[in-house]
């Protein structure tokens, strides 16, 4: 076994946290290489949204696809599963004050990645690989572009091992105690057993892929190809799931000194995304031909939705634990005098609770309404879709990923946040764009209008068809959202390059910052007894919310949130009956 | 004491009582959930809108033929906006749809309220049929025949878009590739 002596750690004065240096490099490689690839990925997306409103029409057909290729695999793929290895690596790590494992391993891992990455840039520039991040034979790119997603994949995959490594080496040394796993550690570990899945489902059929572009391969039947590549391009979103709530729940303790409101429920939530999350992918496939009802049924709904439940339950417990923190610490007035004192200038809690409100009211509702078999018919391929999945990935999990590299920033790259006026505003108005963007594009999508198309228009074609002008009207909108968007996204990347580079430094050993203190500590202090210590009333002391109710603001919002899906599922179904007879 | 990064202080969670706010929530949450799983298995009864996922497994050659067929079999007529042919098939018979790059074909004329099996095939690569302004859409394949009973419940003329990218260049591809669909009274 290596040894480690203490000069591979440093204490840090930020967060009061024992970090190791080796550790320390990988996350900021892998952050680092996470933002570049943004910025690519944000100049693709930008380039999409300036030829899809109508009107300006910036590039060509041929152009279009490409950028629009581009745009999905680096945005989609690189900048999320880049940055997802960070925070694997600092959960496993820096959280519980662990050397990492196999550090050669890591560092080969994040090679591959860069080298996978830039070999599938390059066949997408190159002009011949136009066929969309989901590539579906008999569409055929340039042999190096699966190539290059298939070592992308193989690097990721040796971070996952990596991870798992240092959890076993934590426990042996017990860096973190004798007891279980901190519960955002807790999600790291489903979200690296989720990719362990996704990426063997992504070499099954990237491989004989590339085999067939080689000419090794005869033939790649479509079907099964999209029964399996759904596996990893759907799965693959799913942990930017379970990644971005676990970083709700990490900003939730930083920020407020927060605990689960139960750690049995919360847990219990993240299990049944192990369980039953990686179900969903057959959502792309509800309207194939080969499969039946009963297999599209039970998949779509996670069996029984039991995902979804997942999800709805981390939507009460995030902000009910920041209630139930704040209400310790004295806010125990009204129902939402704890949300409205929430420290909104920190761009760390803005920009987690604009994901948080993002992904549950934008993405979430959504997701569930159009994975129903029978409503995917009338949505699917429309702009609904990237819309919708434009709800989870861009405000829910891109969002959380800028908000906790607010924190990172001092953490891991010693530097104060440069630029900090700007990034007080950076959240808001990168939502702004994202949440226009999402929602008018989702009524597009709607009214008919269809994705991955150049030109809307159908110009000059004899048998045109006009959408209705409101579609139109809706994807201008939407599109105008994607340049707000582009505008946070490029502060975002300004802040960062400015903060890193330029940033004033926390040189080490310098005083250690004041730490926000555990809610429980400061209630106990008060005088009062909190719920999990003693469990019944005692008499004489204190407890907090509004009849028996220890979050009552948070359960309010939580209805919205249920009687806004309801009813948006009940006018999909009334829209729905109104089509053809289709049986 | 502690906090969702730290481990937690009581060894014992799984014991601890879960608060009446989480409580409630997930009761109803998981009703809802089960009202939708049930919905979704009731639409099947009680809905008109449903997959058949009757499908088949065909060739392009295959299916060429019976479009080949269908053209000699049933009553055409040119079409004033394309001048390309438009096919009269009778109600209850079995209608067949082509994608390729870039159209789909060949334009129907149908009758309202009358029911039809709609085949759907490609001849090349993966097209995404979309009737417009119904906004019906559906995966079309090479190599699978999927047949779907439809009844058009309003007259007009549809558009047939594609949903799925499908390749191309400037001048003509996935953004050009249509059809049609008369509905007459």
């Amino acid at each position: 076994m290596a040894t480690t002596t203490m000069s591979d750690f440093r204490v840090d004065p930020v967060s009061g946290l024992k970090i190791h240096r080796t550790a320390n490099n990988l996350v900021k490689a892998n952050a680092f290489a996470a933002v570049v690839f943004l910025l690519i990925g944000g100049f693709f997306g930008l380039g999409v949204a300036l030829t899809r409103m109508p009107g300006v029409q910036l590039l060509k057909p041929e152009m279009f696809y490409l950028f629009l290729t581009g745009h999905g695999v680096v945005a989609l793929m690189v900048w999320i599963i880049f940055f997802e290895i960070a925070v694997l690596y600092f959960c496993c790590s820096h959280l519980l004050g662990s050397r990492i494992a196999t550090p050669r391993w890591a560092w080969l891992g994040f090679w591959l990645m860069i080298i996978g990455a830039l070999m599938t840039f390059v066949a997408i520039v190159q002009g011949n690989s136009s066929v969309m991040m989901t590539s579906y034979p008999p569409l055929e790119a340039a042999p190096h572009f699966y190539l290059g997603l298939i070592l992308f994949a193989v690097g990721a995959l040796i971070g996952c091992f990596v991870f798992l490594g240092t959890l076993v080496i934590a426990k042996e040394e017990k860096t973190y105690g004798e007891g279980s796993l901190p519960l955002v550690v807790f999600g790291a570990v489903t979200a690296s057993i989720c990719a362990i899945f996704t990426i063997a489902a992504g070499a099954i059929i990237l491989i004989p892929t590339f085999l067939w572009r080689v000419g090794l391969i005869s033939h790649i039947d479509p079907m099964m190809y999209r029964v399996i590549w759904w596996a990893f391009g759907h799965t693959s979103q799913q942990i930017n799931v379970v990644v971005h709530i676990s970083i709700w729940y990490l900003i939730a303790g930083l920020v407020f000194g927060a605990k689960p409101m139960s750690e049995k429920v919360s847990r219990g939530a993240f299990l049944l995304y192990i369980l039953f999350l990686n179900l969903g992918s057959v959502h792309h496939l509800l309207s194939d031909p080969g499969l039946s009802s009963t297999w599209k049924i039970f998949n779509t709904s996670y069996m029984i939705y039991l995902a979804v439940l997942a999800s709805l339950i981390h939507g009460l417990t995030v902000p009910g634990s920041i209630e139930v923190a704040q209400r310790k610490k004295g806010l125990d007035t009204g129902l939402f005098t704890w949300l409205r004192k929430a420290p909104w200038g920190n761009p760390v809690f803005s920009g987690m609770f604009l994901s948080l409100i993002g992904f549950g009211f934008i993405g979430g509702i959504t997701g569930v309404v159009m994975s129903v078999e029978q409503i995917n018919m009338i949505i699917h391929n429309t702009m609904y879709l990237p819309g919708h999945f434009h709800g989870t990935v861009v405000c829910g999990t891109t969002t959380a990923f800028m908000a906790v590299t607010y924190y990172l920033i001092p953490v891991v790259f010693q530097r104060k946040v440069a630029l900090a006026g700007w990034a007080k505003w950076q959240p808001y108005i990168y939502s702004l764009g994202s949440f226009t963007f999402a929602i008018a594009i989702m009524g597009a999508g709607t009214m008919g209008l269809q994705r991955r198309q150049a030109d809307i228009t159908y110009a000059g074609q004899s048998l045109a068809y006009q959408y209705p002008e409101l579609g139109k009207a809706m994807l201008s909108i939407g599109e105008l959202g994607g340049v707000v968007m582009a505008v946070g996204g490029v502060m975002f990347i300004l802040i960062v390059l400015a903060s890193v580079f330029a940033g004033e430094r926390i040189p080490e050993g310098s005083a250690p910052w004041p730490k926000v203190e555990d809610a429980d500590v400061v209630f106990a202090k008060k005088g009062g007894v909190n719920s999990a210590d003693a469990g019944a009333t005692v008499p004489g002391k204190k407890h907090i919310g509004i009849g028996g109710f220890e979050a009552p603001g948070t359960f309010v919002l939580a209805m919205i949130l249920f009687a806004t899906l309801v009813l948006y599922y009940f006018i999909n179904f009334k829209y729905l009956s109104t089509i053809w007879t289709l049986s | 004491m502690g906090n969702s990064y730290t481990t937690p202080t009581n060894r014992d969670w799984g014991r601890e009582p879960i608060e009446r706010t989480e409580i409630i929530w997930i009761t109803i949450a998981f009703l809802w959930c089960l009202f939708m799983f049930g919905w979704m298995i009731a639409w099947h009864w009680i809905g008109n809108q449903n997959m058949k996922n009757e499908a088949y497994r065909t060739t392009p050659e295959a299916y060429s033929i019976k479009l080949a067929d269908q053209l000699t079999k049933y009553p055409v007529r040119k079409d004033e906006a394309s001048g390309e042919d438009v096919v009269m098939p009778p109600p209850g018979s079995d209608i067949y749809l082509a994608g390729m790059q870039w159209q789909w074909r060949p334009i129907f004329e149908l009758q309202k309220g009358k029911t039809y099996r709609l085949h759907l095939s490609s001849l090349d690569v993966g097209h995404g049929f979309s009737l417009q302004p119904e906004n019906i859409n559906m995966q079309v394949y090479p190599g699978y025949e999927q047949v779907t009973t439809v009844t058009p419940n309003k007259s007009g003329t549809y558009g047939i878009l594609c949903g799925e990218y499908c390749g191309g260049g400037d001048a003509v591809g996935h953004h050009t590739m249509l059809g049609r669909i008369y509905v007459k009274e």
